[in-house]
């Protein structure tokens, strides 16, 4: 059985038809309600809130849709997070090279990982992920150009492509709207094609697709990279938003806080991590000054969700109006 | 002095005791987790905190109850073993029908707010457990001092691993436990209670992280987030024994703590690595673990 199986099963017969028009209206609405809110809400929080909800969808797109739970994503978060900040401000690389650089090194990451991990699965694969992803993290701390324990701080944000100049924070705030608009189409075009049909079909049954000429190794290692990619699309724009990168993105921590986003929002939804990412750092940022109290309401909500709301926010919504989101 | 490999043979000693003491915790743990994963098909991601709450609970018995090392080494982990018995009962069992994966969820949400709240109410900074006065001082072996209480540790840890391996290789009990591993259901059908077992299975790797918590408590000092880390490198010791192996977890245990040692001597900026390395190489070569079977 698989594990986003009973998640998505509201979706899973549904997705196989071409993606409704309720989800293309929901993603005007989000796109509408993001465009505005900066005007309302602190823009760095709701940037923070962006980065992790694009994260939050590329690690949902190895649980939601190949059922592959990765525990080590926060290597491909933080160690993008590291190369964007350290090409900015040792190379002085334009932004979009920074952030290209982090994916191109997460990418590469994902490779190295995923082809070790891909062949085992279920517990096998978490722990093998986790197991990687604190190595990556150990080098990290060792490593001279991540500053240890200081990190890399005060990196510069620059001028984005030239034109937009990134120290304004409202600039910042839509040149990262767009950046997470861009991953998260890319994830959507990913999930709605052919391809994505394949990785279903392979979450589903995959002695099946094997009988029917796919190779899954082929698809997982790819879907594994792009996801591992996007990831690092995000820790790079990350730590050009905070202008840092520090050992909290590699941590083991981090890998356990996407999985709780896009549990909480909904596995295998579309729009699920992007509720949870955008739920879990509201909380973290009401909760920041009460210390430890971050760490038990997390698991509090984690023990919640595994018992008695394993369909998620998103899909808890999708089942009542029997639509998938 | 002496040296080996240009290595004086003081420090290369010292590291292997260390070694041998991380090798001891790893066997143990990874024991623990073994023998739940063996039966629950679950990975119990609690244990370090499970690990962590057994040398609070011996710290907990002195200073409330007056209860020294030895009274500790044998209620703590009776009482963090219950402990771990409720959880199974009231949260665990609900989710056997689902994915495993579940269960690994679960318990990380638990071990998360175990840590939490111990964080919360001792803060982060560790509290002191002294050495049973039996075994404090040490003994010249003409190469190196070796503290009594380490020498304990090892001995103590390698017993409870052969005990618990005859425990479920060698008798009846552990013949029940390995044919509800295979196949639960034919074994419930000749009358075996196999949800008790279960229950009971969970209880005791449970109490075996305690009792590996009480052991580490006077040599690493009792600290909320003791086991928070060390879980980690537990899991990878897991998968290169070989999930579910009992004698793999034992033996990789004290392999690669002796082999993390060393490389503290020869190459120590590998040291916290070495392990993971190991893995990789492990998991290329034979993706079932060393023990492991293909299942």
């Amino acid at each position: 059985m698989d594990t986003a199986s009973e998640a998505a099963s509201t979706t899973a017969t549904e997705s196989l038809s071409a993606p409704g028009r309720h989800q293309t209206m929901a993603f005007i609405l989000m796109v509408g309600v993001l465009a505005v809110t900066p005007f309302f809400i602190y823009p760095l929080f709701l940037m923070k809130a962006l980065c992790f909800a694009l994260f939050a969808c590329a690690f949902n797109l190895l649980i939601g849709y190949v059922g592959l739970l990765s525990f080590g994503h926060a290597a491909f978060l933080g160690s993008a997070g590291y190369t964007s900040a350290y090409a900015a401000k040792a190379w002085g690389w334009p932004p979009e090279l920074a952030i290209l650089a982090g994916t191109a090194i997460a990418a590469a990451l994902g490779l190295a990982i995923g082809a070790l991990a891909i062949r085992s699965k279920g517990i096998y694969f978490a722990n093998i992920t986790l197991a990687l992803a604190q190595m990556v993290y150990f080098f990290c701390v060792q490593a001279k150009f991540t500053g240890g324990e200081d990190g890399i701080q005060s990196v510069p944000r620059g001028v984005f492509l030239g034109l937009f100049d990134l120290r304004n924070i409202m600039t910042m705030y839509f040149v990262v709207l767009a950046i997470f608009i861009a991953g998260f189409l890319l994830l959507y075009r990913a999930i709605h094609s052919p391809f994505g049909q394949v990785l279903k079909a392979i979450r589903e049954n995959e002695p099946r697709a094997v009988s029917l000429g796919y190779q899954p190794e082929h698809y997982k290692l790819i879907v594994f990279v792009l996801s591992a990619a996007l990831s690092g699309l995000a820790g790079g724009t990350k730590a050009l938003v905070f202008q840092l990168a520090s050992l909290t993105d590699v941590h083991w921590t981090m890998s356990g806080e996407v999985v709780l986003m896009t549990l909480l929002g909904g596995l295998g939804t579309v729009f699920g991590p992007v509720v949870g990412a955008l739920v879990v750092i509201t909380l973290e940022n009401y909760l920041a000054q009460l210390g430890a109290w971050v760490t038990i309401v997390q698991g509090v909500i984690f023990v919640i969700c595994v018992l008695a709301f394993r369909r998620g926010v998103v899909g808890e919504v999708a089942r009542v109006i029997k639509k998938p989101l | 002095m002496s040296t080996i490999f240009g290595i004086p043979t003081q420090a290369l000693f010292g590291q292997l005791l260390i070694g041998l003491i991380n090798g001891s915790f790893y066997a143990m743990l990874s024991l623990g987790l073994s023998v739940i994963f063996g039966l629950l098909n679950i990975i119990n991601f609690a244990h370090g905190a499970q690990y962590m709450m057994g040398a609070f609970a011996a710290y907990f018995l002195l200073q409330w109850a007056g209860l020294g090392y030895w009274w500790a080494l044998l209620v703590a982990p009776l009482v963090v073993g219950v402990i771990g018995v409720v959880l199974e009962r009231t949260m665990l069992k609900r989710l056997y029908a689902l994915d495993h994966l579940y269960g690994l969820l679960l318990t990380f949400g638990l071990a998360l707010v175990i840590q939490g709240l111990f964080r919360n109410q001792f803060g982060s900074s560790g509290l002191p457990y002294q050495i049973p006065p039996a075994l404090t001082g040490g003994r010249n072996l003409g190469f190196m001092v070796l503290p009594n209480y380490r020498a304990w540790v090892v001995v103590f840890s390698l017993a409870t691993c052969f005990l618990t391996w005859y425990v479920i290789e060698r008798t009846k009990l552990g013949a029940y436990l390995r044919a509800a591993t295979e196949n639960p259901s034919l074994v419930q059908a000749f009358g075996v209670n196999v949800p008790r077992m279960i229950t009971l299975t969970y209880g005791f790797g449970v109490a075996l992280a305690a009792l590996a918590g009480v052991l580490a408590a006077p040599i690493y000092q009792v600290n909320p987030l003791m086991g928070a880390d060390l879980i980690i490198v537990v899991f990878a010791v897991v998968v290169i024994g070989g999930m579910g192996s009992i004698l793999g977890s034992i033996v990789t245990g004290f392999a690669l703590g002796i082999v993390e040692g060393l490389t503290k001597v020869f190459y120590p900026e590998a040291s916290n690595t070495v392990i993971f390395v190991i893995m990789a190489l492990v998991l290329l070569v034979r993706p079932a673990g060393l023990f492991g079977r293909e299942k």
